[in-house]
């Protein structure tokens, strides 16, 4: 569990932030640009020091009112820089030792070969930084971090400064970072799509306060993040399990009910999500004609409440995952739907998109405690 | 290879030992007030940052005279020297060094004072999550990442060390052998009949070390630019 209570104050900016989130996991700090999630981040790495509060990462306590704060060089978080922040007279293997040699030998569990490899870093190892492109840059930090053993990984944007070719060459790193290693993410981004793909738990800060957090699920519906993301972004996120795979696309159990679309990566067995935008959804009162195409999710009105341009922003139960669907006011089943009405959702199977994740958020496999020092390691310490 | 006199010769190898003794004695220091003046804020900052300049903008013989006020026989820290450790500095080899160190080392400070202002702090905050401790940093970011501002600055004050005339010769004298450096020897022979071509050996000879000095400077900076990569 990672707890987190801190204000402080910058100039003119004021953090005041409080909430907890489940550990292992990927932690989103989702907002706008100038909303205090690289502020919150630093002062987690503990670069700044709040003046009250507490932060504390499954039982250690970093920070808390009154107490002299543990220094950023011994709370081992490791931290991926906006800009990556490599050292320019070392190679990239220099940087990538520097974290490593300094972590206490007895907690080696991520192995350098592994992270090289997981990272397709193993052709650059000799370069300077400055022969880098950006995407390979940010590789290599998150390599340097992640060799550093660290009870908690911050990311800070690592996608931000990409351009689209890059952000498709990292993010898949990115996914299979967060769904091979057991060192619990701290991820901030300002894009709900990479929030959708990688993080588990979110918190939505709005000017240096906490304005909504949950899992992403219950995230993705709040009222605060519709007004973030805009009308056309609005979407729910919902978990599913892939029954079978056909090329790029897959079959996915979601509610009970199974639904065909675009997964890239996917394997039988593995757990999915799905980022439905509410614009790519067509609802239709059942019983409906032919509504056992592959493209349809059947459920029920959960809630509905108008939305922008005189269109409804319903809220559909599919056998307990909730999605969201904008249904236009022209549209005469606009003036049919009541809660509880039962519809056949519409996939617009051509834009929406399901992603592979680990096995399951809420049951991971039981790891290494990172607390206390005193847990046995999963596999015995390596010096390498 | 001009042929030289034993007494021309002599001056050469005294300028070059005075220079290189002045930038050894003063190169710690100047790397530590350059990280005292870009890194830290403390009460009398602006003070202390003109006292390290003052060697520029007063006259060198200012300089010896005060030299000679605070390390002289007599003076409240060349009595102390003389007296606990019998160092001498008037009239001596270390004493040229000294003055020499003191007109130069602002030139110093200066040059690993802009390399400082340069390099990341963010870097250093890198290393900081990596686990690295305030001395560790120091050793294997900071100071990395100031080597081109030391080098330069030492090259630079090398070079100037070699000419330094005003505050040597009211500091230490003009003593063959001892304190007469390649300037002064150059004075002296102007001020001797006959002297002429003495002098302008000297003159030639001060001017290869110097021009070559500002050149070896350049190239270390560039190759060192060269490997950080900006």
């Amino acid at each position: 569990m990672l707890e987190v209570r801190a204000a402080l104050r910058r100039g003119e900016f004021a953090l005041d932030v409080a909430f907890a989130a489940p550990t292992p996991g990927v932690l989103a700090l989702f907002g706008r640009s100038g909303s205090g999630k690289t502020t919150l981040l630093h002062t987690i790495a503990g670069l700044l020091t709040p003046t009250s509060g507490r932060i504390a990462l499954d039982g250690q306590v970093y920070f808390e009112t009154g107490r002299r704060p543990v220094p950023p060089e011994r709370r081992r978080i490791g931290c991926v820089f906006q800009e990556g922040r490599l050292f320019p007279h070392r190679s990239v293997l220099g940087n990538l030792r520097y974290g490593e040699r300094r972590a206490p030998s007895d907690s080696r569990r991520i192995r350098s070969d592994d992270v090289i490899d997981l990272l397709g870093l193993r052709e650059l190892l000799a370069r300077r930084p400055h022969q880098l492109s950006g995407g390979e840059r940010h590789r290599v930090a998150i390599g340097r971090a992640l060799l550093s053993q660290p009870r908690l990984l911050l990311l800070d944007e690592p996608l931000a400064a990409q351009d689209l070719a890059r952000r498709a060459e990292l993010l898949p790193y990115l996914e299979r970072l967060c769904r091979e290693l057991r060192v619990p993410i701290v991820y901030v981004s300002h894009q709900f799509d990479e929030v959708a793909r990688l993080a588990t738990h979110g918190v939505l800060l709005e000017q240096g306060a906490v304005v909504a957090e949950g899992d992403v699920g219950a995230l993705s519906r709040s009222r605060a993040l519709r007004e973030i993301v805009g009308p056309d972004e609005v979407g729910a996120v919902v978990e599913g399990e892939i029954e079978s795979v056909a090329g790029e696309r897959a079959r996915i159990r979601i509610g009970g009910e199974t639904i065909e679309v675009a997964c890239p990566g996917a394997a039988p067995g593995l757990h999915a999500r799905l980022h439905l935008k509410a614009r790519d959804g067509v609802l239709a009162l059942e019983p409906a004609a032919g509504s056992v195409a592959a493209q349809v999710l059947h459920g029920k009105v959960a809630a509905l409440e108008p939305d922008a341009a005189q269109s409804l922003l319903v809220d559909v139960d599919v056998g307990g995952a909730l999605l969201l669907v904008r249904v236009p006011g022209l549209d005469p089943v606009a003036a049919q739907l009541r809660p509880g009405s039962a519809v056949a959702l519409w996939v617009n199977s051509a834009n929406a998109r399901a992603f592979p994740t680990s096995r399951a958020a809420g049951a991971a496999p039981p790891r290494a405690a990172t607390s206390g020092g005193h847990a046995p390691a999963a596999s015995p310490p390596r010096a390498d | 290879m001009l042929p030289l006199l034993d007494s021309e010769r002599q001056a050469l190898w005294l300028s070059l030992s005075v220079a290189l003794r002045s930038v050894a004695f003063s190169l710690p220091l100047a790397i530590a007030v350059a990280w005292l003046l870009t890194r830290r804020r403390f009460p009398g900052r602006t003070l202390f940052d003109a006292t390290v300049h003052l060697p520029l903008v007063l006259p060198p013989v200012v300089v010896g005279y005060l030299l000679l006020l605070l390390f002289g026989a007599r003076g409240p820290l060349g009595g102390w020297l003389d007296r606990n450790l019998g160092i001498q500095l008037v009239f001596t080899r270390a004493g040229a060094a000294l003055a020499t160190a003191v007109m130069s080392f602002p030139l110093m400070v200066r040059a690993i004072r802009i390399s400082l202002e340069h390099a990341d702090v963010g870097l250093e905050d890198a290393a900081r999550t990596l686990g690295a401790g305030p001395l560790d940093r120091f050793a294997t970011i900071t100071l990395p990442l100031m080597l081109p501002g030391i080098l330069a600055g030492a090259v630079t004050a090398f070079a100037a060390g070699l000419g330094e005339f005003g505050a040597v010769i009211t500091f230490v004298s003009n003593i063959p052998g001892e304190t007469r450096t390649l300037p002064l020897a150059l004075y002296t022979a102007l001020q001797t009949p006959d002297g002429d071509a003495s002098a302008a050996r000297l003159a030639l000879i001060s001017f290869s070390l110097g021009v070559g000095g500002l050149l070896f400077a350049e190239a270390l900076a560039r190759s060192a630019r060269r490997r950080l990569g900006s």
